[in-house]
């Protein structure tokens, strides 16, 4: 396979804030319906690299190309491309002043100018598929944690994406929450979607990924398929990394 | 004690000055409204100005910036002053020939614009980024996410300041009495020079008092609610 028949193809990507090295020279490559989770320590450069993928952060050097475009090349209509690339991040975001309706049309409705019947009627759909369709005309602060991070994952659905990009979508949820939010990443996962997932849900990601990749300081020292990596790590960062993971209960 | 009541409040003077400070009350309402309008307007665009992102826009920013520095400094007796007998001796075009009413309205708008722009602008930057960043996230525009997600929280928060603000208005209308507009306090002056009584002040006084007060009950009553809410959301 050449890299042009990979859905995302990212190569040599290097990302600086000020002096400090976030990414270097990172190479990922996603095809159509694959899942691939990102794992390692807070700091290593998961988020970042995610949000390089949809241009909320420049890249320094390196190209990202998705769907055959190259968006690094500072000619891509940034507008265009997100609308296809879906993000939900960890605190939600959900806008407060509005209902989950209104949350979930805004977007369909302005950027791509579907009819307020037509948003709404696509957005009752999703929220079916969330089972929060009752929850429709409440404002996100009535709802749960849980609830909000599936009326943010609808959100971005609206848009129809080709690509999901879920930025430790349940770290900042209770315990018990979190079952919930998973169950959705895995009815999309099941449908095909094609996602890139930062996470420290280790037996999540080891249970839909496709790949999994280590990220450690910036670089992706390692990556495989989640049986190789979670039982059979190559590099020591790796091994030490899932020792302390295994240590606090969370795979 | 005698003197004092009868110069300020004897119930004749009192009742007789009512229609006449009215008279002149309308046109303190009248610039107050306009200038209100004109202020809510104008400070707007300064804020989102002032917020504009990019390297090219920095002349824009660095002009609204002087704007507000200037004006919120300058007096508002200075400003009207300026306006009503500086800008007709320059003999030009449009801006010479207003009445003094228009030139009122002018000076009050000048000084309460560069109030108005900092208490927008501090709503615009209480809203935290992670806002305009989910919005962006979807593909809407910075325009998009300015109209739909940032102004609209913006608003919201700084509707207290911007009425307390407004209550500084209402009064200042009295301040274009200086340029020869025949307002409240002009007609309160009229009627104690024709009476050598006082009480047309005291009437001018209570009607000024009288528009400010709910104004005052509204602002505080906002601020309750919000503090209810912000608490609400704490627990």
């Amino acid at each position: 396979m050449t890299e042009t028949d990979h859905f995302v193809a990212v190569s040599g990507v290097t990302k600086r804030f000020g002096d400090n090295l976030v990414l270097r020279e990172i190479d990922l490559t996603v095809d159509l319906h694959q899942v691939v989770c990102l794992i390692g320590a807070s700091g290593s450069g998961k988020s970042t690299l995610l949000r390089c993928l949809n241009l909320l952060e420049r890249v320094d050097d390196g190209t990202i190309r998705i769907d055959g475009q190259t968006i690094t090349n500072g000619e891509v209509d940034v507008n265009a491309l997100r609308q296809k690339i879906g993000i939900v991040f960890q605190a939600f975001n959900l806008f407060p002043h509005m209902t989950v309706m209104q949350n979930i049309t805004l977007a369909p409705r302005k950027a791509r100018g579907l009819s307020k019947a037509q948003a709404e009627s696509a957005a009752r759909e999703l929220l079916d598929r969330i089972g929060l369709l009752d929850k429709a005309d409440e404002f996100p602060d009535r709802l749960s944690g849980g609830q909000q991070q599936r009326v943010a994952i609808a959100r971005a659905l609206a848009m129809s994406p080709t690509l999901m990009l879920l930025d430790e979508i349940t770290s900042a949820l209770d315990p018990q929450l979190v079952g919930e939010v998973l169950n959705l990443v895995r009815q999309l996962a099941e449908t095909g979607m094609t996602m890139i997932l930062a996470t420290h849900e280790m037996s999540f990601a080891r249970e839909v990924a496709d790949k999994v990749c280590f990220l450690d300081g910036g670089v992706i020292l390692e990556h495989g398929p989640p049986d190789q990596i979670f039982s059979a790590p190559r590099e020591e960062r790796t091994r030490e990394f899932l020792a302390r993971i295994i240590e606090v209960g969370r795979l | 004690m005698g003197k004092f009541l009868h110069a300020f409040f004897s119930p004749l003077d009192l009742r007789r000055a009512v229609p006449q400070v009215w008279d002149g009350f309308q046109t303190n309402i009248k610039l107050m409204v306009i200038a209100e309008l004109l202020v809510l307007f104008f400070a707007l665009v300064l804020a989102i100005v002032r917020g504009l992102p990019g390297r090219s826009t920095l002349p824009l920013r660095a002009l609204a910036i002087a704007y507000t520095d200037f004006f919120r400094g300058t007096p508002l007796i200075l400003v009207a002053y300026v306006a009503a007998l500086g800008l007709p001796s320059l003999g030009l075009a449009v801006v010479s020939y207003q009445s003094l009413f228009t030139h009122g309205i002018l000076s009050l708008t000048l000084v309460y614009t560069a109030y108005v722009t900092e208490v927008y602008r501090a709503g615009i930057e209480s809203v935290h980024p992670s806002q305009p960043m989910a919005a962006r996230s979807l593909g809407l525009t910075y325009s998009q996410t300015l109209r739909y997600v940032v102004l609209p929280q913006a608003i919201r928060r700084v509707v207290p300041p911007l009425l307390n603000d407004f209550i500084g208005l209402q009064k200042d209308t009295a301040i274009i009495t200086v340029i020869g507009v025949t307002e409240a306090l002009a007609q309160a002056g009229f009627y104690s020079n024709d009476f050598f009584v006082y009480a047309g002040y005291s009437v001018a006084a209570l009607f000024f008092v009288i528009l400010t007060i709910p104004f005052a009950r509204f602002t505080d009553h906002l601020i309750k609610e919000r503090e209810k809410r912000e608490r609400a959301q704490l627990v």
